[in-house]
């Protein structure tokens, strides 16, 4: 059913559950290191791959920012609190149990303040707890890469271990047809709360941030929530998105005709951006949950919590107020920034030397339309704010014009080096060199004798042709305004 | 028969380190034991006679050079095949491990081996230390060298029948409920269930982590003091090990009197259920314990008579997880495996054939109690429970310095007679479970034969969190006063093997 209709009969709720591994130096029970990308099964020991007597010491290190996040998203910490077993047999899972949090979280009831269409909109948070990732599966010889229809399937045990934040928002309502919008708001936050903080290097590309969907809808005026959905698989801001849309048209859908929704996981395909049933959920999984008996329940002292609470930096809401404060810029146009995720490129190339509204100029014109064209985001441009920062600089220095930035910015786009190297490369450089311009306008005069005569005549409007003709015969490298001016002398003439 | 295997630990340290002997021959006149009786006992799983003479070489080597020896260096030991150890196998006494050779040293292994202990090899025990007999091994049933028809206790049993059969002065073993106090009771040796924490865990092929404790086997009390000294304290590798020294176990067995001490008789322990001669015996310790300048008083602690449930909950609860990793993944056995079934598959047709039955009835026992709409009536009742259990310790130590009981309400049981009858056979532990629950001390030591068998009656001394040098000091103040007695240790009095 096409969205706006949709939303027209329902309205939807929406949950979210994310999963930020956090940047340790070392596993969540053990002394492995967490370096993504090693080979395979080389970060293990026999704590992290269950082998029989070993046992789990928890990090302190990954405990303290768990409780930082937690303060950083307005959350009570516990005073008293325990890991818990999750107890499910799975091959990526070693002990066939997850230590994580159940009932006594870490971090509870706190909240975070997002902008959707220059509205602010508050997320509550329901709980962060602390737990510990499982390995992970390749399914080798199916079709579509999942455990269904494979040959064989082979484990990395690399990751198992590593401390996993889980982050648990209540249920989104009132949220209308912003839905999607308000989903993604919550999720880029998050992210550059995470980033402020330095937990994490959340990648959702190399799955250290992982965001679950839950969507419901319910008919409108109705107040009984509808059965919902967990979409996973969802590995980009604006996949959260699309998958937030297209499970409201699929709901609906089913919905409209009189079905009824399963409860379940369900995939999302980025190619397609649609969601296929993955396992259902009707009949509840029973983890039997038991509070962990190999660990010692966590106490943070209320003055050490007190203390990492002072010691929190600024958070992005307070930052970006300053830097809009400091950069003059309208609600509007900050809206736009960060709905085009250009918000922490304009400020890194701000923090490299431009001007905010040069930064701003670049990010949000010429990029976002590159960007779009080639249908990536901003940030996956292969450009650097630093570099975006030297071509301000040399525009301001007067050694380019705008019409030369945007080649050098596309020589740089092309993998042609640096803006300094793109300007040698392809010869961009404005031509300042009296001589050599003097030389371009005579030759221009003399291929456009008329137009010259009616300029000595006083039809000084004439000379706008020459100055094309000027900028033509140096490829755009002239300073059109000493051209101008270096032509009116030539012909005797004074305004 | 060389007369050094009827040696104390304590001997054989002071001999090796003078000189006298050299750890080399010690070693092999234990060797020599265990290839003489090993046949009709079958406390070891594994022997690793060639390990053991080069670590007795080893200790030789470092007193040539001058080096100073620890008390126990070069004194052969059992050690339970729970505990992992990197040159010789571990099986936990299942199938499902078969074979398994650790990659890693489990801390109490490590530190035996940093004492210069001799690890002769390793000793039986039921299937990941669930039982009371040691018949749910799967590769055989320990026989107690009293009566090679009866059963050395369990689940350390092969720890047990090993020191009271003279294969080895030492043992290690594991008491999660009674582990080793009951095995220590039914072959009249000494055994130790330090505080919970006191020992490291890591290593210890998990039961129930709440419950299982590291501890010393011995024939006497000293001797269990000395090892029980050698592997203890704080290990960072087990969160749950208590960072504080550890109580001062080997002074309290030398100091062995319990002049002025108030010496608490469990009321709840006796009566219906208890072999006559078990607690004719336990009489006999009370009147002892006055005899030598105790006060006895009787106390009740009402809520130990719900301890057996609560463990029959809390155990398999644990342990249903715990056992969740023996999956034909990473180790151990593989059933099935032949290209055509799913993981899951092999997972289950290898925990089908791997597991013995009595582990598969506490892994269902625990997968129920902690089902959803079941938890709060099962394990969270249970755990409510342990809390009164501890309370009842915390009141009695308020009044007095030790609590006593008899060890187990019977003597030896024949082996086969309670193997079907698993409730039979968990009465065994009824007496030491609350020890486990709330975490304390407790010692077993000799307390003399039962009229109607002549089997050795052990008698139980529990003492607060921490207090386990109570423990030492009062056990060896019973075992000195009836050495005397007897005219010797009790284990003198068993029938030669």
């Amino acid at each position: 059913m096409p969205y706006d209709e949709a939303l027209e009969r329902f309205e939807p709720v929406l949950g979210l559950e994310t999963h930020v591994e956090l940047g340790t130096n070392s596993k969540m029970f053990c002394g492995c290191p967490t370096t993504f990308g090693a080979p395979p099964n080389t970060h293990v020991c026999p704590t992290c791959l269950a082998f029989p007597g070993a046992l789990p010491v928890a990090n302190a290190v990954a405990i303290e920012s768990t409780i930082r996040i937690g303060l950083a998203l307005n959350c009570s910490i516990a005073e008293w609190c325990r890991f818990a077993r999750k107890n499910y047999f799975y091959p990526d899972m070693p002990k066939n149990y997850q230590i994580s949090q159940y009932d006594e979280p870490l971090c509870f009831d706190g909240y975070l303040d997002i902008t959707v269409e220059g509205k602010t909109v508050r997320i509550e948070i329901e709980r962060v707890h602390l737990e510990e990732d499982t390995g992970k599966s390749t399914h080798v010889g199916g079709a579509t890469g999942r455990i269904q229809g494979a040959d064989h399937s082979i484990v990395d045990y690399n990751r198992a271990g590593i401390p996993l934040v889980e982050i648990v928002t209540k249920p989104i309502e009132g949220t209308d047809r912003l839905a999607p919008e308000v989903a993604r708001a919550y999720a880029t936050e998050l992210r550059e709360v995470m980033r402020s903080l330095g937990v994490s290097d959340v990648r959702m590309d190399q799955g250290s941030m992982r965001c679950d969907v839950n969507v419901s809808l319910m008919p409108r005026g109705s107040t009984e929530w509808g059965t919902r959905t967990e979409t996973k698989n969802v590995n980009s801001f604006r996949s959260v998105e699309r998958s937030v849309r297209g499970e409201i048209e699929r709901q609906a859908a089913i919905l409209a005709e009189g079905g009824r929704i399963i409860q379940e996981t369900r995939h999302f395909h980025e190619d397609t951006g649609l969601t296929t049933s993955g396992r259902s959920k009707e009949e509840a999984q029973d983890y039997r949950y038991f509070p962990e008996p190999d660990l010692v329940p966590i106490a943070p002292d209320p003055a050490w919590v007190a203390q990492l609470k002072a010691e929190l930096p600024e958070l992005p809401s307070v930052r970006r107020a300053r830097l809009q404060a400091e950069w003059g810029v309208s609600d509007l146009d900050m809206a736009a920034m960060h709905n085009a995720d250009a918000f922490g490129l304009v400020e890194a190339t701000v923090e490299a030397g431009a001007p905010a509204a040069d930064a701003r100029k670049w990010w949000m014109g010429e990029l976002a339309r590159r960007a779009n064209e080639n249908g990536v985001a901003l940030a996956e441009l292969p450009i650097t704010p630093a570099q975006i920062a030297r071509v301000t600089e040399l525009v301001k220095s007067g050694a380019l014009n705008d019409k030369l930035a945007r080649q050098v910015l596309e020589g740089v786009l092309a993998g042609e080096g640096s803006p300094d190297e793109v300007v040698e490369a392809r010869g961009l450089k404005i031509v300042n060199d009296e001589g050599e311009l003097s030389a371009i306008i005579d030759q221009v005069i003399a291929d456009n004798a008329d137009a010259a005569d009616k300029i000595r005549g006083g039809k000084i409007a004439a000379v706008g042709a020459l100055v094309g003709g000027v900028m033509k015969a140096s490829r755009g490298k002239a300073d059109a305004g000493r051209a101008r001016a270096l032509i009116l002398e030539k012909l005797g003439v004074t305004e | 028969m060389s007369e050094l295997i009827k040696k104390t630990a304590a001997e054989l340290g002071s001999l090796i380190a003078s000189g006298e002997v050299s750890a080399v021959e010690v070693t092999q006149a234990h060797l020599d034991r265990i290839a003489a009786v090993e046949d009709r006992v079958h406390a070891f799983l594994h022997v690793g006679a060639e390990s053991a003479l080069a670590q007795a070489a080893a200790v030789d080597a470092r007193r040539a050079a001058g080096d100073e020896l620890g008390p126990l260096a070069g004194v052969p030991i059992a050690h339970k095949d729970v505990f992992t150890t990197t040159d010789m196998p571990t099986t936990a006494g299942s199938k499902i491990l078969e074979g398994w050779r650790p990659p890693y040293d489990a801390t109490v292994t490590r530190r035996l081996r940093e004492a210069g202990l001799v690890i002769l090899g390793k000793t039986n025990l039921d299937e990941f230390a669930m039982g009371s007999s040691t018949e749910n091994s799967a590769y055989g049933p320990t026989h107690n060298p009293w009566d090679l028809t009866r059963i050395p206790g369990g689940s350390s049993g092969g720890a047990s029948a090993s020191v009271a059969a003279y294969e080895a002065p030492l043992s290690t073993g594991t008491d999660t409920g009674g582990s080793i106090r009951q095995p220590a009771a039914v072959t009249g040796i000494v055994g130790m269930k330090p505080t919970y924490g006191g020992s490291s865990r890591y290593g210890l092929i998990a039961f129930a982590s709440s419950l299982d404790t590291p501890g010393p086997f011995a024939r006497n009390v000293m001797d269990a003091a000395l090892l029980h000294e050698a592997f203890s304290g704080h290990d960072p590798m087990d969160s749950t090990s208590i960072d504080q020294p550890v109580p001062s176990v080997v002074e309290a067995a030398r100091q062995a009197d319990v002049a002025g001490l108030t010496v608490g008789v469990v009321k709840e322990f006796g009566g219906d259920g208890y072999q006559p001669g078990v607690l004719a015996r336990f009489q006999e310790a009370v009147e002892l314990l006055e005899s030598l300048g105790a006060k006895v008083v009787e106390v009740s602690c009402p809520s130990f008579t719900y301890a057996l449930p609560a463990y029959y909950l809390i155990a398999p609860s644990e342990c249903s997880s715990n056992l969740a990793r023996f999956d034909a993944m990473r180790y151990g056995l593989r059933v099935g495996d032949d290209g055509t079934r799913s993981a899951e598959e092999v997972m289950a047709l290898t925990r089908a054939a791997g597991f013995g039955p009595e582990v598969k009835r506490r892994i269902m026992l625990g997968t129920y109690a902690l089902s959803s709409g079941y938890y709060d009536a099962y394990y969270g009742s249970a755990q409510k429970v342990r809390t009164l259990i501890s309370r009842d310790f915390d009141a009695a130590f308020q009044h007095v310095d030790v609590l006593i009981s008899p060890t187990t309400p019977t003597t030896a049981f024949p082996i086969g007679e309670r193997a079907d009858d698993p409730m039979a056979m968990y009465l065994a532990d009824l007496c030491t479970i609350p020890s486990n629950l709330a975490g304390n001390a407790a010692l077993s030591v000799p307390c003399g034969l039962a009229d109607e068998d002549g089997l050795p009656v052990g008698l139980q001394i529990m003492a607060p969190v921490l207090g386990d040098d109570r423990c030492y000091r009062v056990g060896a103040a019973v075992e000195r006063a009836f050495e005397s007695r007897w005219g010797g240790p009790l284990l003198s009095k068993a029938p030669a093997l």
